[in-house]
This record gives structure tokens, sequence and C-alpha cells, in this order.
């Protein structure tokens, strides 16, 4: 009894508190002032206001002294008449729902293929799956660049198939080559989520299907579909949250203002420093967009990380 | 499931050779015959092969991969052009005396800024994220919580949002750490803090506390218990983790484009997405990001042989399961 007192004792007693509390806090201490105190500095300078003489924006750290000025401001470019970021959030939500659905469509038969049918060749097709994760995403956005180019293979291959007769501007602005970008960009990030679910999904599940009556469509219209409904879900917001914040994709396969998303004003507002206040608001903005697809996937990872919540 | 190993159905075929067919897998009961149907059309043989998937995942691997092989194949171009070859050779990288990753200071400064941020992060990260990890796990309070939730909190949130933020905080409030590479660092031991804390969390819950129990029952003191039981334990997810930190501050662009400041604090991503606007940039940026392919992957290979070794005999260990670990699955 007492023996088993002490085991508890171990891990969990009072008198260890002070050991694991010392173990977390460096942690906790690195967290806070380059996690938490950074925000804080955003509503200090998106509640504050702009200096006058320098044009540039002046953090009020007290929050009662907080303004609404910056917020009013984004409000009236997001849908005021004349307003210029509007739209421009508008195309970033068709683009991110176009590309993550496209993305879903692709991925999902590849990892289900790969987890039910590769059999002994599955380490292979596991590796290949792998491997872009490996491959840095500028390098895969560079690779579609060289491809595009007006003498590149893809305007080549199409000349030779008597598809097209005059090279397609690929890289000038078009929207299909952005949201093509943001497929091979984020594509690799899902996959693997869509993997890890349908592996774990039990084998034993599928054959009492097979074996009660179902073909292969039925099996997995109610047995897999649903089993992955969770592994869908956390991979389309592992790739749908960054895609709303991305700036880079579009800025190298186009260019073009016709194709900017919500991440390029945010970028370029930080480069102008009368406007920062602005961007900061903006972001905070997007940030409380965001947030219940951010708080959901967090609340379902608490499984993973334990019962520690 | 190995329905690999099998002949496709001809029509015509004996449905009663079923069993045979459907060898690989686990030998359940095989759905019986009908006796009544003698011929199949082989769109009904339940066990046949789903050639239509994989044909498509086939298409989807090599729409994936063979760009990149352009790509890196372009590095080796004895031309100025990324998308018309014109013979081999190695210019890009060493060769040419102005333009190439080895004489041009600007894609040279980039490589061993990029090798330089990775090491630095992956030393501060790892650790921090380990002992964090270990101290959430068993200190249970209102604190441990809340912090546990701003951690997985910082795994989701936009890159950018982060970024924003980071940007700030180096130009409006710790204005003593000037964009560069200070703040490269801690921007980046923070976003990638999170990858040691949650494998090891996981790692953590699926150990228990039983094998720490054993060793206090043998008489093991606390700081002995953790340094030659459960840091072992960890070894492998440790591993892993900092394969991962590495791989991913080579990747990372967000970041480090917001908080470097002159061009000598940029790393390879940086360099690679200011120059290739247009794609104006010339094999020399092929030769920087194979650089990066390489480095990546040198890491990831290190990574997966260290991991096979740390968790051979161990029940479930397999070379899918070390590759899915160090992808951080």
């Amino acid at each position: 009894m007492a023996r088993g007192d002490r085991r508890k004792a171990w891990t969990r007693g009072a008198q260890n508190r002070w050991v694991w509390a010392g173990f977390a806090m460096p942690g906790i201490i690195w967290l806070a002032l380059l996690f938490l105190v950074p925000f804080y500095t955003v509503l200090a300078i998106a509640g504050g206001q702009l200096n006058a003489i320098f044009q540039s924006p002046e953090p009020v750290w007290n929050p009662f002294a907080w303004t609404g000025a910056n917020y009013t401001a984004v409000f009236h470019e997001l849908v005021g008449q004349g307003s210029f970021v509007g739209p421009i959030f508008l195309r970033t939500l068709v683009y991110v729902a176009i590309a993550s659905v496209i993305s879903l469509l692709i991925a999902y038969p590849a990892a289900y293929f790969v987890t039910r049918f590769a059999g002994r060749r599955k380490i292979l097709f596991l590796a290949l799956l792998i491997a872009p994760f490996w491959i840095s995403y500028m390098m895969r956005m560079l690779a579609w660049i060289d491809l595009l180019q007006s003498n590149g293979y893809v305007n080549r291959a199409l000349i030779d198939l008597h598809l097209i007769s005059q090279p397609v501007n690929w890289l000038g602005g078009r929207s299909f080559t952005v949201i093509l970008g943001l497929v091979y960009g984020y594509i690799p990030y899902l996959i693997l989520v869509l993997y890890a679910g349908l592996d774990r999904i039990d084998q034993r599940l599928l054959e009492a299907g097979r074996d009660l009556g179902l073909n292969r469509t039925q099996t997995f219209v109610r047995i897999t579909l649903p089993l992955s409904r969770q592994a869908i879900l956390t991979g389309m917001l592992i790739t749908v949250l960054p895609m709303v914040g991305d700036y880079f994709t579009n800025q190298l396969l186009s260019g073009a203002s016709s194709t900017a998303m919500i991440g390029n004003v945010i970028d370029s507002q930080l480069y102008t420093a009368s406007q920062q206040a602005q961007g900061a608001a903006l972001s905070l903005l997007l940030l409380v967009f965001l947030l219940v697809p951010m708080v959901y996937y967090v609340v379902k990872t608490r499984r993973v990380t334990g019962e520690a919540f | 499931m190995t329905l690999t190993t099998d002949a496709p159905t001809s029509p015509g075929t004996d449905p009663g050779s079923d069993t045979t067919r459907a060898g690989g897998s686990p030998p359940t009961s095989p759905p019986p015959a009908p006796a009544r149907r003698r011929w199949q059309p082989p769109w009904r043989n339940p066990w046949r092969r789903p050639w239509i998937l994989e044909g498509f995942t086939w298409l989807y691997l090599i729409w994936s991969i063979v760009p990149i092989g352009i790509a890196v194949l372009f590095s080796f171009n004895n031309g100025r052009s990324q998308s018309v070859w014109q013979g081999f050779s190695t210019r890009w990288y060493w060769g040419d005396p102005i333009n190439s990753v080895f004489h041009n200071p600007a894609l040279r400064a980039a490589v061993f800024q990029t090798i330089r941020l990775s090491i630095i992060t992956t030393l501060v990260a790892v650790p921090l994220g380990v002992a964090f990890a270990i101290g959430i796990n068993r200190w249970r309070t209102r604190t441990a919580t809340t912090f546990n939730f701003v951690m997985v909190f910082s795994y989701v949130i936009p890159e950018l949002i982060f970024g924003v933020a980071l940007f700030f905080l180096f130009t409006q409030l710790f204005k003593s750490i000037h964009l560069g590479t200070a703040a490269e660092v801690l921007g980046l031991v923070t976003w990638n803090f999170s990858w040691p804390a949650i494998i090891v969390l996981a790692r953590l819950v699926s150990i228990g506390s039983s094998y720490e129990e054993a060793a206090a029952d043998l008489g093991a003191s606390r700081l002995e218990s953790i340094r030659r039981v459960l840091i072992p334990l960890l070894m492998p997810a440790i591993f892993a983790s900092a394969v991962l930190v590495f791989a991913s501050v080579v990747d990372d662009f967000v970041i480090v484009d917001l908080l470097s400041s002159t061009a000598n604090t940029q790393p390879m991503s940086v360099i690679i997405y200011s120059t290739s606007h247009g794609g104006n940039g010339g094999p020399a940026l092929n030769a920087l990001a194979t650089i990066m392919l390489v480095l990546s992957f040198v890491v990831a290979t290190i990574g997966l042989l260290a991991y096979r070794w740390m968790t051979r005999g161990e029940r479930g260990s397999s070379g899918q399961e070390a590759m899915t670990s160090i992808a951080g699955m």
C-alpha cells in the first residue's frame, strides 16, 4: 500500500512538483516572452496611433488607452465603397477553397491506395509520398517556374501535341497557375495526415464488412470514409491555415496584383512605416477569423499530447 | 493486405478460386462463391487489383517528383537557361567565377546562413521542447495546462501572422535585438518549439510511468531514473524531432524573410524567393535549391538510419514506422 503510494508519488506527487515545474519553466518563459508578448505588441500597435512627424506607428502599451482607429480603417478597406482589401480577401477564400478541395481529391485516393493496396511495395510508395515533404517549398516552386516559362517544357509539350499554337504566358498573372502552385505546395502535408489516419483504421473492420457482403465500393463508403473523417478534417486544417497566410506562392508564380491574396496585403503593409499599424490590425482580424478552426485543431490534438488539459 | 501479388482475374476463371487469389490477406473466411454465377465480369470480382487507383497514384507521384528532378537537372545546365538544356556542366556550383554558388558572395553566404540557423535552432529548440514536454506531462497545474494550449496553438497558427508579431516585437519592443541572425534564431526556435514538445509528449503518453516506477523500486533516485531510464526511452522521439526541426528550418521562409535585414543574413530560401521572380535567376538558383535539397535529404537519411538503430528490437519497429516518425506522424 505504502509502496503503491510511493510509486504514484513518483511522477505525480506534490513533493516532486518543483522538479517538473523546473523542467517546464524554461519553455514556459520562452513561450511567454516570444509568443505571447509578440501578440501583445501587435495589439499595442494596432490600438496605437500614428506618429505625425515620423509617419511611423506609435505603440500604446496601456490597454485602456487603445483606440479603434486602425481597425475602423481596415474595416472600411474590407467592406466600404471602393474597398481594395475586400475583393482580395474574397479571392483568397476562393483560391484556398478550390486549392484545398483539389488537394483532397488528389491526396485521398493516393493515400488510400498506399495504405490498402500497395502490399509489399508499401515502403517504396511511402518513401515516394514522403519525399516532397523533405524538399523545400522554394525548390518546388522553382521547379514549376522553370517548367512554365514561355519556352519551358509545359509549353513545348502542349505545342508538340498541337493543343496550343502559341506559347502560353503561364507566369503572367493567372489564377490557374497560382491555384496549381498552392495545391503542389501544400499537398505533401495533407497526404501525410491522410496516410497516417487511413493506416490507423483497423483492417479487421474492413474484412468484417467484406464478410458481411459489402463490395469494395460499399466497404469504402460505409467503413473507410466515416473512419477517416477525422483525418480529413485535421488534414484540411493543416493545409488551409497556412494557405490563408500564403503570400509567396502567388508572388513567385504570377506576381500580378490580379492574383494578390490577403497575405500580400499584410506583407506589403509591413514595408511602409505609415501603414504598419493597419497591417497589425489586419493580421489580428485574420487571426480572429481563423480562431475557430485553430482552437478546434488544438482541442483535437489533446488526445495525442496527453490528458494534460 | 498483399493483394498486389494477385494475378488480374480473367473472365471465365472459376469463382471458387477466390480463396487462393485472396492469398495475402489475413485468412478470415473468404466470401462464399455464389454457386449459380459461372461467369464473372472482372469488375464484379471483389479482389481485383485496383488498376485505376494504382495508375492515379503513379500519376500523382510522377507529378510530384518529376518537376523536382528536372529542376535538379537544370542546375547542371551548361548555359544561362532554366528551361532549355545546353549540356552538362558544374559551372553553376563552382565553375563560373562570378555567378556560381561557390563564387557569388551572396549565394555562398546564404548557404552558410541556412546551415548556421538550422544548427543553432536545433540545438536550442530540442532541449527546450523536450524539457517542456516532460515538465508539462507531470506538472498538472493550471499554468501547465495553459501553456500546453499555447504550445499547440503556436503549431497551427499561420506563419505569416506569427511572423508579423515577431517583426513588431523586434522593431518596437525588443529594439536592442535588431533584425538579423539573432532575431531569426529567436523566431525560428519559437516556431519550431512545438515539434519536439508534441512528439515527446506523445511518446511520454505511450511509455507511461511504469518504467520509472520500476527504476524507483530498484533504488534509483529521481534524477537517476530520468537520466538512465526516461531519457533513453525518449531518445528516438528526441532524435526524430531534431531531424524535423533541422529540416523545417532549412525549408523555412516566412519568418526568415520578415526577420532578415541585410543580404548576408538571408538564408537560401529568401535568396531563391527574391531572385526567381519571373524566372530570371539563372541555373545558379537551381544549384542553390539543389544544395538545400541534398542538405535536407542527408539529414533525413541520417535520421532514418539512426531512428531504425535506436528502435531496433522494439515491438512495432519497422522501416515504415521509422519513416513516418521522421516525418512527424
